[in-house]
């Protein structure tokens, strides 16, 4: 019995076991001389786990008497969040290497948190939701603080760790609600106690408290004030980390708890989330129009995008898991690209985030400005571009579970949110001459990364590189 | 009789004490620590209430799992604290106001 669980979750096992004992051997031997080293090491093996998952994993498998659920669903945000974690990885690299940032503890504290989100994305019991998400918030919050001697960036992790740990509070005691009331806190017992119109008021109470934690996580409106600043100062490689796979995670946590354990009362929180999607669409739309720093500008771009992906969820049906899926797959794949842009931006060697910098940016450098514009397109959602497919699945999704309301708000606030896009696009091309231009970055990684994502966005809308299909078998494991 | 409803009481009276410190708290961010804490104890004393009522050990397992990460999250949010000390020179709340967000 125990053998046949230990092999469900061997791969989660290899990774936390990689993780500690390379944290002993480097701590014993040279420290920090390990670092990049174990930043090629650690994404590898992420990259290695997740083509292992992604083509080995069939049927659902059950571990631990149903606390930790194997099913396509997870297979598939497991190997978007291992894929994403890896290129992050490889990214920051350089960037953290000229700047003396390179700790060997970044690699390990990033499988940690890796480990923690493909827990998450398993989880088929309160504990097990819980445990993943403490294990990655705790390794979050200390990434978040990696550079120790500057003032922004330990206010960040402290910022991080505060409103993290009260949304923690907050989903805790949603679980003891749901536990109280439902008798368990297996996932396959509560949706047998909370079907339709039968949900009790204490049950209630802990959904909303247990949606409330998890719309931290995923920093929807109104529980994302903490992002702006946790994404402005943390060091960019963090941040660009921040945005990618830990807001996978705790989507696809998100629609696994409402699914597995509350699938059967889809009406009761429908409107709840379609409530986080509508605000966090405008707030993240308006808010970002002031903003004169990129990675503040991306803080609320992420809340913006987070909101079309709650659409999906709102529409509470197979195919709006699978139009998420599909969002956040796609999301993913731009933030990559944007975020090798940011790091490569520069001047004099100091890491450089005004926008105001990039006046006449196509001048000196067409190529990656070219494919700036093509992400920057992607994101504000403009056809024929990648990103304009992942809008259209989730609005389709709200629009034929008859929520053709939040499908119009949707479109007006990507209408407000394409503005400020076109801005960057604005002083890249016809912006004013400046002398402080920015130095030429000549990282191949970067440069890789960029024009790999750029051209992802203009061929994938032949058929999207078949994710579609994969996403709908995904779906159909989570939503019956 | 002290009956399920009165431990609940007790437990959502130190978890709206918690946020409130959070939130009201405009002096030191040791307070803050204290208050997140005063979160996940109420949390326990729901479940284990909710597990005796129940007789049903899950809950008290829960709570081991909650008492070991709320050791975990102290640790490392003094950790930050003391990072965040040394670059600023203070832990008073109205101090940590580098960004507006």
């Amino acid at each position: 019995m125990l053998g046949s669980d230990l092999t469900v979750i061997l791969p989660e096992i290899i990774l936390a076991v990689y993780a500690m004992l390379a944290l002993i051997g480097a701590v014993y031997t040279i420290k920090d001389g390990a670092a990049s080293m174990l930043v090629w090491i650690t994404s590898a093996l992420f990259l290695a786990v997740a083509v292992w998952i992604g083509l080995n994993g069939a049927g659902t498998n059950v571990a631990f008497n149903g606390m930790f659920v194997d099913d396509g669903f997870a297979r598939f945000s497991k190997v978007v969040i291992l894929v994403s974690a890896a290129a992050v990885l490889l990214m920051s690299e350089g960037y953290m290497a000229r700047r003396g940032l390179l700790k060997f503890e970044y690699p390990l504290l990033i499988a940690l948190a890796v480990v923690g989100m493909m827990m998450m994305v398993s989880a088929g019991d309160l504990m097990a939701l819980y445990m993943g998400v403490e294990l990655q918030s705790l390794s979050l919050y200390v990434v978040a603080a990696l550079r120790r001697d500057s003032l922004k960036s330990t206010e960040a992790g402290l910022k991080y760790f505060v409103l993290g740990a009260l949304s923690s509070g907050l989903l805790l005691y949603g679980a003891s609600l749901v536990y109280g009331y439902s008798g368990t806190t297996l996932f396959s017992g509560i949706i047998q106690t909370a079907s339709e119109g039968q949900v009790s008021l204490g049950l209630l109470f802990g959904l909303v408290f247990l949606i409330s934690g998890l719309a931290f996580k995923v920093s929807a409106v109104p529980f994302h004030m903490w992002t702006p600043d946790v994404y402005e100062g943390s060091p960019t490689p963090v941040t660009a980390f921040f945005a990618t796979a830990p807001k996978v995670a705790a989507m696809a946590l998100f629609a696994r708890v409402l699914h597995d354990a509350f699938g059967d009362a889809v009406r009761d929180w429908s409107q709840v989330i379609a409530l986080l999607s509508v605000l966090s669409m405008f707030l993240g739309a308006i808010a970002a129009i002031g903003q004169r720093d990129i990675k503040r500008l991306m803080a609320f771009s992420s809340i913006a995008h987070m909101g079309y992906a709650l659409m999906g969820l709102a529409a509470g049906t197979a195919f709006g898991v699978q139009a998420m899926l599909i969002y956040m797959a796609i999301y993913v794949t731009m933030n990559v690209g944007t975020f090798a842009f940011i790091l490569s931006m520069s001047r004099d060697g100091q890491p450089v985030s005004n926008i105001g910098s990039l006046n006449m940016y196509s001048k000196r450098e067409p190529g990656k400005a070219l494919a700036m514009l093509v992400l920057l397109f992607s994101l504000a959602g403009v056809p024929p571009l990648v990103g304009f497919f992942g809008k259209l699945y989730v609005l389709r999704a709200a629009y034929e579970a008859g929520l053709a309301w939040l499908a119009i708000a949707g479109v007006i606030a990507s209408v407000i949110g394409a503005f400020y896009y076109l801005r960057i696009v604005f002083y890249m091309y016809f912006g004013e001459e400046r002398d402080d231009a920015l130095d030429k970055g000549r990282s191949p990684i970067l440069y890789g990364m960029l024009m790999a994502s750029a051209i992802i966005m203009v061929a994938g809308v032949v058929n999207l590189f078949g994710i579609e299909s994969v996403a709908a078998a995904a779906a159909a494991t989570l939503v019956e | 009789m002290i009956g399920l409803e009165h431990y609940l009481t007790v437990a959502a009276v130190l978890f709206v004490i918690g946020i409130f410190g959070l939130f009201l708290n405009r002096k030191n961010v040791i307070i803050l620590l204290m208050s997140i804490e005063l979160m996940l104890l109420a949390v326990n004393i729901n479940l284990v209430a909710f597990s005796s009522f129940l007789g049903d050990l899950v809950g008290q397992v829960f709570t081991l799992f909650v008492l070991t990460v709320a050791a975990a999250e102290a640790a490392i949010g003094l950790a930050i604290l003391v990072c965040f000390f040394r670059n600023r020179g203070s832990i008073a709340v109205e101090d940590v106001n580098v960004m507006k967000g």
